[in-house]
């Protein structure tokens, strides 16, 4: 995972509640072994008609949708199935943050893992990105916690500390659990040892 | 009892922390890991690349359900991309030494049907599985997530998570269910009641006179959909119906360790006094067949309500989404759901694919004949639940009736496997997802109950089933 910069970026409005992992990447796309190879199918029922040509009004397949990495999402984005597949495509096509006024759970952990920011604003930041001109650029900042809009307005926002850690460091979960090996096993031997006896 | 009040989830995940220290979340244990095909092979991977092990092999159980045909298992999957999928479980199960439930195994079934079915599953416990349909397990008391495919590879390596502290939300479903009406209109009625993100960030615990009366099958099609709500995770506090149900099951403790299990999973509900963040209330004698008419699930209406107009909501956005969905379902607001011409029914799902629902649907079935412009699916949710359909004669009943009755798996309730709705047509699921296209792109989905569902098969049009009893 690579460290996680400060950058600026337009923004890719889909003023859109609830949208689903569904809609991020289909289910039939869930059938790769591989995590590669998924930026083609971000959206791709909502981006290409039933011929596979893109559909020339929805916002990814506009000027506007081209090398932005800012996603800026209606309430609860990301709800719906577990699959990791979404935060995936997400940034394989490019975005490094998505803002929305909520996140769903399992969507906002995966994003954390993969480099992509959830930014969470309040209705009234929201409502204030949404009417920005197509052209104006945010600022983000993760080290501060900060968005800064085109008028030098600085948004902050939260973020779990410790995911923040891994963000800025570039690293993941799993080696510092693997630190942890040894509470791991003395927890271990609290236990009784297999399925059959457990709990 | 020392210390103050707790609720039963709290006391599982108190139970469970391996290590804490500031700054970080707890790292908590894990007693039972699931893993089908769909989310686990970037997670072998993982390890692979890492060089590192499954730390607990015994607590891993492997199936395959969303991507294989629900057709004659004698047959190679057709699907190239899905046949690869399902031989890669089976090489890592073999590899890292996971027992795997794997296409041919007697034990194969929905991950979220085994795991119960086989007493995997038992109060007390944490489990995970990389699928979000995973506080089904929640049904026996267990405090079960949802995760992502890095958790997955976090669990394989450690057997452990790392956790922030949940919110605490009681569902108080009082009163008694009137006849036609199910557990799956409990939760239908929460989720159109809290909204779709009403949960988010809490562990739901479904208490009240109207979920004790549930068997535990319906225990666990309401835990099931917690995250149709939002929710991390659904529970249930283990009673005699979760004993009884669990007692002599394979992997269930056997006898004085049973007695043992059986005296500390009695400590596990609620205590007296322990305080919820949040509370509400269903009223479980006023209840109607509830069925979705939109494309997320908390858009449930009772079947005798019209669809809602979006003039009547005064957020822009969810007026949109109001809208939009209207207009992909091509639906008129202001006019009731039953009546609809339906092209599908599906029963099936980590919903409602259990024994109970079959024999539910198959009592309505029994004697009657679906209508014939409609294609009935009946999907048993697992071998066993095959079986044990074949043993009651249930089989027959819905063939006999005019369905599809096929092998047990995901099938339609995501449409990774070839069985799925055609553009444009109207089904109704007893699944739990109504997104745009979840069952097929350009399907349109109205949830429902095993009933309802068995109901509409019959007519051919959305149905109230109290018509029919």
């Amino acid at each position: 995972m690579k460290a996680f910069t400060p950058f600026e970026s337009r923004m890719v409005p889909m003023p859109m509640n609830n949208i689903d992992t569904d809609q991020i990447i289909p289910a039939r796309f869930l059938k790769t072994t591989s995590k590669e190879g998924l930026d083609k199918q971000l959206f791709c029922d909502w981006r290409y008609d039933s011929d596979g040509n893109p559909k020339p009004d929805f916002i990814l397949n506009t000027a506007r949708g081209q090398n932005a990495q800012v996603l800026l999402a209606g309430d609860n984005f990301g709800c719906g199935s577990s699959r990791e597949h979404a935060p995936w495509a997400l940034t394989q096509f490019g975005f490094r943050a998505v803002i929305s006024t909520s996140f769903a759970d399992i969507f906002k952990g995966n994003a954390l893992k993969n480099s992509l920011l959830p930014i969470v604003v309040s209705h009234d930041i929201h409502t204030k990105l949404l009417a920005l001109p197509e052209d104006a650029k945010v600022k983000i900042d993760l080290a501060s916690q900060t968005m800064t809009l085109p008028d030098g307005t600085r948004v902050e926002f939260p973020v779990d500390a410790f995911a923040k850690t891994c963000l800025l460091e570039g690293v993941d979960e799993l080696g510092w659990i693997l630190k942890r090996a040894p509470a791991i096993g003395a927890f271990e031997k609290t236990r009784v040892g297999s399925i059959n006896t457990l709990a | 009892m020392s210390g103050n009040p707790k609720t039963l989830s709290q006391k599982v995940s108190d139970a469970h922390i391996v290590h804490e220290e500031p700054g970080a979340p707890s790292l908590i244990y894990i007693d039972l890991h699931l893993v089908h095909e769909v989310t686990s092979p970037q997670a072998f991977q993982g390890l692979r690349d890492r060089g590192l092990k499954v730390r607990r092999p015994d607590l891993t159980i492997a199936t395959t359900d969303h991507s294989i045909p629900t057709t004659d298992r004698s047959l190679p999957i057709v699907d190239p991309i899905a046949a690869n999928q399902v031989a890669q479980l089976e090489k890592n199960c073999q590899e890292f030494g996971i027992r795997n439930f794997g296409v041919h195994s007697e034990h194969q079934g929905i991950v979220h049907v085994i795991g119960p079915e086989l007493g995997l599953t038992q109060p007390g416990m944490t489990v995970v599985c990389g699928d979000s349909h995973t506080a089904t397990h929640g049904a026996v008391g267990a405090l079960a997530f949802g995760i992502g495919t890095s958790e997955v590879e976090n669990v394989l390596a450690t057997q452990c998570l790392l956790q922030r502290p949940s919110k605490t939300f009681r569902v108080n479903v009082t009163g008694s269910l009137k006849p036609g009406i199910s557990a799956k209109d409990i939760i239908l009625a929460l989720i159109a009641q809290i909204g779709i993100g009403g949960g988010t960030g809490c562990v739901l615990e479904y208490t009240g006179s109207a979920i004790s009366a549930l068997d535990m099958e319906g225990r666990m099609t309401v835990c099931n959909m917690s995250i149709e709500g939002g929710a991390r995770a659904g529970m249930i506090a283990p009673d005699d119906t979760t004993f009884n149900y669990l007692h002599g099951r394979e992997f269930a403790p056997k006898g004085a360790e049973w007695d043992a299990a059986v005296a500390r999973w009695r400590k596990l509900p609620t205590d007296a006094g322990a305080k919820f963040d949040r509370e509400v209330t269903i009223n479980g004698d006023a209840l109607e067949p509830m069925i979705t008419w939109g494309t997320n699930p908390g858009m449930g209406i009772p079947i005798t309500a019209a669809i809602p107009e979006p003039s009547s909501v005064s957020d822009p956005l969810e007026r949109d989404a109001l809208t939009k969905a209207l207009k992909y379902m091509d639906l008129q607001p202001g006019k009731p759901l039953a009546g609809h011409p339906v092209d599908v029914v599906f029963i099936g799902s980590c919903t409602n694919s259990r024994i109970t629902d079959l024999r539910i649907a198959a009592a309505l079935l029994k004697g009657r004949k679906v209508n014939p412009k409609v294609r009935v699916m009946v999907v048993p949710g697992s071998m066993e639940v095959k079986r044990q359909a074949i043993a009651e004669g249930l089989p027959e009943i819905f063939r006999a009736a005019g369905c599809d009755y096929r092998e047990p798996g995901c099938s339609m309730c995501i449409a990774m496997n070839g069985d799925q709705l055609q553009p444009g047509q109207y089904s109704v699921s007893t699944s739990n997802r109504n997104f745009e296209g979840r069952q097929g792109k350009g399907g349109r989905t109205f949830l429902a109950s095993p009933l309802t569902a068995a109901a509409s098969a019959i007519t051919g049009v959305v149905t109230d089933v109290r018509t029919l009893l």
